[in-house]
């Protein structure tokens, strides 16, 4: 088989590569494509790991994004657990562990994002989340009144440590940074999150040094000590970009692209937690996103572009994460705004609208329970990707409709 | 056979809006488009299972709160990922300033 004649071919079945499936036949791609993924589930939904599929009574089933039938009714060939094990650029070829080379057109990488691990002593013992199977050992460990020390108080850790005291597990956050959630969400949020958590029986310990991990506990470097039966770290991820640097593609905090989604190979192209590309709304800012959304965005940009296409990635970044009844969203970059307009919303809820000293609006950050933060949320969104200009103190009037500045 | 069940006034629904509407065990959101006229599905998300209401209608899309799924309530198909499931759709009727929607 020539190049000519190859498919398009994915690396990774996580969001991006189950999205990259249904885009390229959505942008007309007629002829094969390959799905390859080292795990053996077809391209299941991450976000329920550290939430419902912990606490829900039964076992849990992975929840599928693409399943078998599905990719045969796209005309898709699954290729899944074999891990793909190098790229060859010359002959536009993937190798895969089994020993068989995939040709391709075009090849989107897709594998993802790895937590990052502890490097002290017993950092072996340390639980990680980021598979199905680290859900199942993470049930299995979260029982009767386990004591839980959750090693990190980013979005994984807060996550599981809500599970967990749901489960009726003695749960304490041990935080290296001063606060929890100190990357990327307002402090106001986070002391919300936290009050939540103490509320739930949650010990919550910030500016803390691990000095050793124990059998029974963890030894802080003030002397204090953690009882501990389980270990839980949630440190971080780092980029899956072994691929691509073996076949020599640039890096710039992951696989480096331009805002097309391409690599620096034109027929190579990246999507998801393993690669950063500048955003357009943010003067071009060099963003590497982890969450949900971006991933699948991504996904539709890149495979726009290999079907032919002419698409720029410009969709605004958004996540939310859910801890006990508390819904928490971020939209945009709070961080490049120089102030907030607090928006109070019902029941306690409220929204940060981040505005940069020029007026324009490039962030919203919100918490409150249930849906309650979610339409304004999202019309702040609409604001921000056309670099509105809001009047904040309309921003800040919560009876004032904000669905009234887009039509302006 | 078809009953009619009173779910708001009609002036409970601004252009462009969405109303949860709670009913024998069951849950719907009802609409009213641009052009004003009404319209009711399953109130909730067929993704995981969030009430639709406290979404964002946009023209004649509504998107979920949760994950940005997105239907046409009109005929509730399903607009792309990461819902592929359409949402149910119930007729409506309005009669002397309520809202009515068919339920069998």
């Amino acid at each position: 088989m020539t190049m000519a004649d190859a498919g398009m071919v994915i690396i990774g079945a996580g969001k991006a590569g189950a999205r990259a499936v249904v885009g390229l036949r959505e942008h007309g791609w007629p002829g094969e494509i390959t799905l390859i993924g080292d795990e053996v589930f077809p391209p299941y939904d991450r976000p329920p790991l550290s939430k419902a599929q912990i606490v829900e009574a039964g076992e849990p089933q992975p929840i599928l994004l693409l399943d078998e039938p599905t990719m045969a009714s796209l005309k898709a060939t699954w290729r899944g657990g074999v891990a793909a094990t190098a790229i060859d650029r010359e002959a536009h070829e993937v190798a895969l562990a089994d020993g068989s080379r995939v040709p391709y057109r075009k090849l989107l990488i897709a594998t993802g994002a790895r937590p990052r691990r502890l490097t002290i002593a017993g950092a072996e013992r340390v639980m990680l989340l980021r598979d199905f199977p680290d859900t199942l050992a993470l049930r299995r460990a979260f029982t009767g009144s386990a004591r839980i020390a959750v090693i990190g108080g980013g979005f994984i850790g807060l996550e599981l440590a809500s599970s967990a005291a749901k489960l009726g597990c003695r749960v304490a956050v041990i935080e290296a940074q001063p606060r929890i959630l100190l990357r990327g969400v307002p402090e106001e949020i986070a002391g919300v999150v936290a009050a939540r958590h103490r509320e739930a029986g949650v010990e919550i310990i910030t500016g803390a040094k691990i000095a050793e991990i124990a059998a029974d506990s963890v030894i802080l470097a003030d002397g204090r000590r953690i009882a501990a039966d389980i270990l839980i770290a949630g440190i971080g991820a780092a980029p899956a970009t072994e691929l691509g640097e073996a076949a020599g593609l640039a890096m710039d905090n992951g696989i480096a692209c331009d805002d097309h989604m391409r690599t620096s190979d034109p027929d190579i192209y990246a999507a998801g937690d393993c690669c950063s590309f500048p955003h357009p709304v943010f003067g071009g800012r060099r963003l590497r996103m982890e969450a949900w959304r971006s991933a699948q965005d991504q996904a539709a940009v890149a495979t726009a572009n290999m079907a032919g296409g002419d698409r720029r990635f410009e969709a605004v970044p958004w996540f939310w994460s859910d801890q006990y009844d508390l819904n928490l969203q971020i939209s945009g970059l709070p961080d490049e705004g120089r102030r907030a307009v607090r928006r109070p919303l019902k029941d306690g809820a409220f929204i940060l609208c981040h505005i940069r000293d020029d007026g324009t609006l490039v962030g919203a950050s919100g918490v409150g329970r249930g849906n309650l933060i979610a339409r304004d949320v999202k019309l702040l969104e609409l604001l921000i990707g056309k670099k509105a200009r809001p009047d904040e103190a309309s921003l800040a009037d919560s009876e004032f409709q904000l669905r009234t500045l887009l039509k302006g | 056979m078809t009953q009619w069940v009173v779910a708001c006034a009609a002036g409970d629904i601004d252009i462009e809006d969405v109303r949860r509407f709670d009913h024998g065990g069951r849950t719907f959101a009802i609409y009213r488009a641009p052009d004003g006229a009404y319209h009711a599905t399953d109130g909730l998300c067929t993704h995981e299972q969030v009430h639709l209401a406290d979404g964002l209608v946009m023209d004649t899309i509504i998107e979920c709160p949760m994950h940005n799924g997105r239907f046409d309530y009109r005929s509730g198909a399903a607009k792309g990922s990461p819902v592929c499931v359409d949402l149910k759709t119930y007729p409506v009727k309005v009669e002397d300033g309520r809202v009515l929607i068919g339920l069998e």
